[in-house]
C-alpha cells in the first residue's frame, strides 16, 4: 500500500503542468481562479490547444484519436488541469456522446462526428431532461415516428445546458409509446440548425444563462443519425450515465477553490485580526478540508481498483455525493467569509472586466461581488447528473438489495 | 499508488480474523467483560502464539519487525471482535515507546519478553488537564542519587491494572507545555507508591488513574537521554492512534454489514424494513462515512511513521477528526435502525456502538483534532 504515484505517473504530471504553463493563456486562467464567466470562446479556444497536442478527446482510446490515457492519467489530467485554471471540458460532446459513438455507432457515424468533437469544430449538447421527466427519466415523452427516410421529431427538452453554443444535441425520444417505458427508446444524433428546433433561455437564479428548453416542432432527423438500433437507446443512455463518472468527485476543482476560500479567509478581518484565525470560521474550513482530504483518497482507491477490474460499485456514486457536498461547502464559506459584501448582488461582476466604478474606491473587495452568485449557481451541483437522492437510492439498490 | 495488502499483511489478517472468530465470541467476550480483571491471559496466550503481540517488535529482540501496515491490517479485526485484551496498549504503543529506545538492556529486555506476551507494559502518558496536549506533563521526576522520585498523577491508563510495567512520562525539567524536559521511567505496577484506581470504561475494557507518591526507581530505569523523551512518546502515541482509527474503521464495517442484515430480515407494514426510502438513505450516508473512515485508517497507517512531524501530525489529525466523526454517525444510526433492538445489551450492535464511542474519545475527539488540524495548517 502506498499513497504516492509512480514514477511514470509522476513524469506525466510534470507533462501535464508544462503543458498548461506554456499553452493555457493567462487570461482564462485568470478567469477560472477568480471564479468569473468563461465564454464561448474561451472554452473553444482551449479545446483547440488541447486538441494541438492530440489531447483534444480526453479518456479517448487512440484508435479514435484520442491520447489513450488510462484512469489515472485522466485523473492527473483534470487535477492539474483544474489547479492550474483551465475551463472544466465541456462533457456533452467529449465524455457523453463520443463514447456512445465509438461503442455504438456506425463507422460512418464514428467518422462524422469524433474528428469534429476532438477538434472542437462542432459543440454538443445533451437532450435527456423533460419538464415531466428528470430522475424518472424513462417517463420522457419527444416523440419521433418514422416518415420515409427520416423520423419526424416532436417535444420538449429542458435544462439542456449550454445549448446556445451547441451545433449538435444528442437526443433521447420515444419510438415505441406500446412498450415497456425503458423498451421504446431511441437515441438520435440531432442536428441544432434543423428546421423546427427552439432554444429558448432559462435564466437560472445567478442571474445566468447556462441552460434552455429546447423545443422540437416536426424536426426531420434522417435515419442515419440513429445511435443502433430503435428501441434499444435506454441501453446507450445508460451507458453514457456511467461514461460520465471520470472527474465526478470534482478533486482539483475543489482544492482550487478550498485554497481561493483560505486566501479570502485571510484576507478578510473580523475585528481587525484575519477572519481565518476566528476558531468557528477555522474550524469550518478545517472541516472541508479534511473531508476534502478523505474524498481524494476515496477516489484514488477507486482509480486503483479499475486498473484491476471495470468492475463498478457504488463508488461513483458515494464520489458524487461527497464531492458535490464539499464543492457546496466551499462555495457557501467563500460566500459567508466576506461578510456583508456578500450582499451586493450585480450580474455585470460576473464579467472580468467589471469594475463598480474606475473613479472611485470600490465598495467591498472584488473578489466579494461574485461570490454570491457562485454560491447559488453551485447548488446545482447536487441536482444535476442524478440528484444525490437518486444516488443514494442507486447505492442503497446495490448494498442492501431490496 | 496503490491500495493492496501484500501477501503477509492479508495472511496476517486472516490468521487473526480465523482465532478471533473462533475464540473470541460475542459469549466470551460477553464473560470477559464481566471478570474481574476484564481480560483473559489464556487469549493473551493464544495471541503470543499466533505472533500477535510480537509483530511491532524489531526482528532483534524476538519480534517479526513489522510497521503499520501490518498492525492495520489485524486491528479491524480486533475492534469487530471486540477484544478487550491489551493489543493496543501493549503490542502497539507501550512497544513503539520502547523502540526507541531498544539499544538500552532494560527496553531491550523489556521487548523480548513483550514479543512472548511474558510482559505487559502500557505507556501512562495523558494528565487529567491536558486534554490530549502531549506536553501538558506535570508529573515530576527528581533525581537524588543514583535514584528518580516520581511524583504525579495519570488519567485513564488504558489497561494499567493488565499492566507488569508502567512507562512513566515524568518532568525532569520545566513546565508543563514545553517540549523539552520530558523523561521516561520504566515503573513497575507494584512498586511501592503506585496506586491504581481501577475501573472499567464505556466499551467495557478497563482502565486505571495512576497516582504515583514518591515513587522511587533507579537511575537505570529512565529510557534515553534525561528530559529529552517527549519525541518518542509523542511517535509512539501517533502509532497507537492510526491504530485505534483501524480498529474504528473495523468495527464500523461490522455495523454497517450488521444494519443491513437487519433491514433486510425485520418485518413491519407487512414488508421489509429495508425498503423504506428513509432507512435506505441512512444506509448509503453510513456507507460514505465507512468509505471516508476507511481512505483515512490508510492515511493514518501510511504517515504516523513519516519523519517530517508537522506533516505526520496533520494527517492524523485530519484522520482522527474524519474517524471521529464517523465513529459517532455510524454507531448512532446503527442503534437507530436496530429501534428497540439496538438498545439491549443482549445484541452485539450496542457493544459495536459503545466500542466506538469509546473510540471518539480516546486520543482526542474530532472537535480537538479538527482544531490541531486548523492551527497546523495555517503555519
Amino acid at each position: 500500500m502506498r499513497l504516492e504515484f509512480t514514477d511514470e505517473e509522476q513524469a506525466f504530471r510534470e507533462e501535464v503542468r508544462s503543458f498548461l504553463r506554456q499553452k493555457l493563456s493567462p487570461a482564462i486562467g485568470e478567469k477560472v481562479l477568480n471564479g468569473y464567466e468563461l465564454g464561448r470562446e474561451d472554452i473553444l479556444e482551449w479545446q483547440h490547444r488541447l486538441h494541438e497536442r492530440g489531447w483534444g478527446g480526453m479518456g479517448w482510446p487512440k484508435e479514435f484519436g484520442g491520447p489513450g490515457w488510462n484512469s489515472v492519467q485522466q485523473y492527473i489530467f483534470e487535477e492539474e488541469s483544474a489547479l492550474a485554471g483551465a475551463p472544466r471540458l465541456i462533457p456533452f460532446g467529449i465524455k457523453m456522446v463520443a463514447p456512445v459513438i465509438m461503442t455504438f455507432g456506425s463507422a460512418a457515424q464514428q467518422k462524422r462526428f469524433l474528428p469534429k468533437i476532438s477538434a472542437g469544430e462542432e459543440w454538443w449538447c445533451q437532450g435527456y431532461s423533460e419538464p415531466g421527466a428528470g430522475s424518472d427519466l424513462a417517463s420522457l415523452k419527444t416523440r419521433a415516428v418514422l416518415d420515409g427516410d427520416a423520423y419526424v421529431v416532436n417535444g420538449q427538452k429542458t435544462w439542456n445546458t449550454l445549448g446556445q453554443y451547441a451545433d449538435w444535441i444528442f437526443c433521447l425520444v420515444r419510438t415505441d409509446s406500446n412498450a415497456k417505458q425503458q423498451s421504446g427508446i431511441t437515441f438520435l444524433l440531432i442536428d441544432m440548425k434543423s428546421p423546427g428546433i427552439t432554444v429558448r433561455p432559462i435564466t437560472l437564479l445567478d442571474g445566468g444563462h447556462e441552460v434552455n428548453e429546447v423545443w422540437f416542432e416536426n424536426v426531420r432527423v434522417p435515419v442515419e443519425n440513429r445511435i443502433g438500433e430503435e428501441n434499444r437507446g435506454w441501453t446507450y443512455a445508460k451507458f453514457l450515465l456511467g461514461h460520465e463518472r471520470t472527474n465526478i468527485a470534482g478533486i482539483g476543482g475543489a482544492k482550487r477553490e478550498l485554497a481561493r476560500l483560505k486566501r479570502i479567509a485571510s484576507d478578510e478581518r473580523r475585528q481587525g485580526r484575519p477572519l481565518i484565525e476566528d476558531p468557528l470560521f477555522a474550524a469550518q474550513i478545517a472541516q472541508v478540508e479534511v473531508d476534502l482530504w478523505a474524498l481524494e483518497i476515496t477516489n484514488l482507491r477507486v482509480l486503483s481498483a479499475e486498473r484491476r477490474s471495470a468492475a463498478s460499485g457504488p463508488e461513483a456514486s458515494i464520489l458524487k455525493i461527497k464531492g458535490t457536498e464539499i464543492q457546496q461547502s466551499i462555495s457557501e464559506l467563500m460566500m459567508r467569509a466576506v461578510g456583508p459584501y456578500a450582499l451586493p448582488f450585480r450580474r455585470e461582476a460576473m464579467e472580468a472586466g467589471w469594475q463598480f466604478d474606475p473613479d472611485r474606491e470600490p465598495p467591498g473587495p472584488r473578489y466579494a461581488a461574485t461570490l454570491a452568485a457562485a454560491y447559488f449557481n453551485q447548488r446545482k451541483l447536487s441536482i444535476f447528473g442524478g440528484t444525490n437522492e437518486i444516488q443514494k437510492n442507486i447505492i442503497s439498490k446495490m448494498i442492501i438489495g431490496l | 499508488m496503490n491500495f493492496e495488502f501484500s501477501d503477509e499483511q492479508r495472511q496476517l489478517h486472516e490468521v487473526v480474523e480465523r482465532y478471533l472468530g473462533e475464540q473470541y465470541r460475542f459469549d466470551r467476550f460477553q464473560s470477559i467483560k464481566r471478570s474481574a480483571a476484564g481480560w483473559d491471559p489464556e487469549v493473551w496466550r493464544g495471541l503470543a502464539e499466533l505472533g500477535v503481540l510480537a509483530i511491532t517488535v524489531p526482528t532483534e529482540h524476538g519480534g517479526l519487525g513489522f510497521g503499520p501496515l501490518e498492525t492495520l491490517a489485524m486491528m479491524g479485526d480486533c475492534g469487530r471482535s471486540l477484544l478487550l485484551e491489551p493489543v493496543l496498549s501493549s503490542a502497539i504503543i507501550a512497544t513503539a515507546a520502547l523502540r526507541a529506545f531498544a539499544d538500552e538492556a532494560p527496553a531491550a529486555q523489556l521487548l523480548t519478553a513483550m514479543a512472548t506476551g511474558e510482559k505487559i507494559a502500557v505507556l501512562a502518558h495523558f494528565e487529567s488537564d491536558a486534554r490530549f496536549e502531549s506536553r501538558w506533563v506535570t508529573t515530576r521526576a527528581r533525581k537524588s542519587g543514583g535514584h528518580y522520585r516520581l511524583d504525579g498523577h495519570k488519567g485513564v491508563v488504558m489497561h494499567a491494572g493488565a499492566a507488569d510495567t508502567l512507562l512513566v512520562s515524568a518532568r525532569t525539567a520545566g513546565e508543563a507545555g514545553e517540549a523539552q524536559g520530558v523523561s521516561l521511567f520504566l515503573v513497575p505496577r507494584a512498586a511501592p507508591g503506585v496506586t491504581l484506581d481501577i475501573y472499567p470504561t464505556v466499551d467495557g475494557q478497563r482502565a486505571a488513574d495512576v497516582y504515583l507518591k514518591g515513587v522511587e526507581v533507579p537511575a537505570a530505569s529512565r529510557l534515553g537521554a534525561e528530559g529529552g523523551a517527549l519525541e518518542a512518546v509523542e511517535a509512539a502515541l501517533d502509532i497507537g492512534l492510526a491504530g485505534l482509527c483501524a480498529d474504528a474503521v473495523g468495527v464500523m464495517q461490522a455495523l454497517v454489514d450488521a444494519t443491513i442484515e437487519y433491514v433486510r430480515m425485520r418485518q413491519q407494514f407487512g414488508q421489509p424494513i429495508g425498503r423504506f426510502q428513509a432507512l435506505q438513505h441512512r444506509i448509503a450516508d453510513m456507507l460514505i462515512h465507512l468509505e471516508q473512515a476507511r481512505s483515512m485508517s490508510y492515511l493514518a497507517a501510511l504517515r504516523c511513521t513519516s519523519e517530517d512531524v508537522a506533516e505526520r501530525r496533520r494527517a492524523l489529525s485530519a484522520a482522527k477528526a474524519v474517524i471521529g466523526q464517523a465513529s459517532r454517525f455510524v454507531g448512532q444510526q446503527a442503534v437507530q435502525l436496530h429501534g428497540g433492538m439496538g438498545m439491549t445489551d443482549e445484541l452485539i450492535v450496542s457493544h459495536w456502538f459503545k466500542r466506538l464511542t469509546g473510540a471518539q474519545l480516546m486520543f482526542g475527539d474530532s472537535d480537538t483534532h479538527l482544531q490541531r488540524y486548523a492551527a497546523l495548517s495555517r503555519a
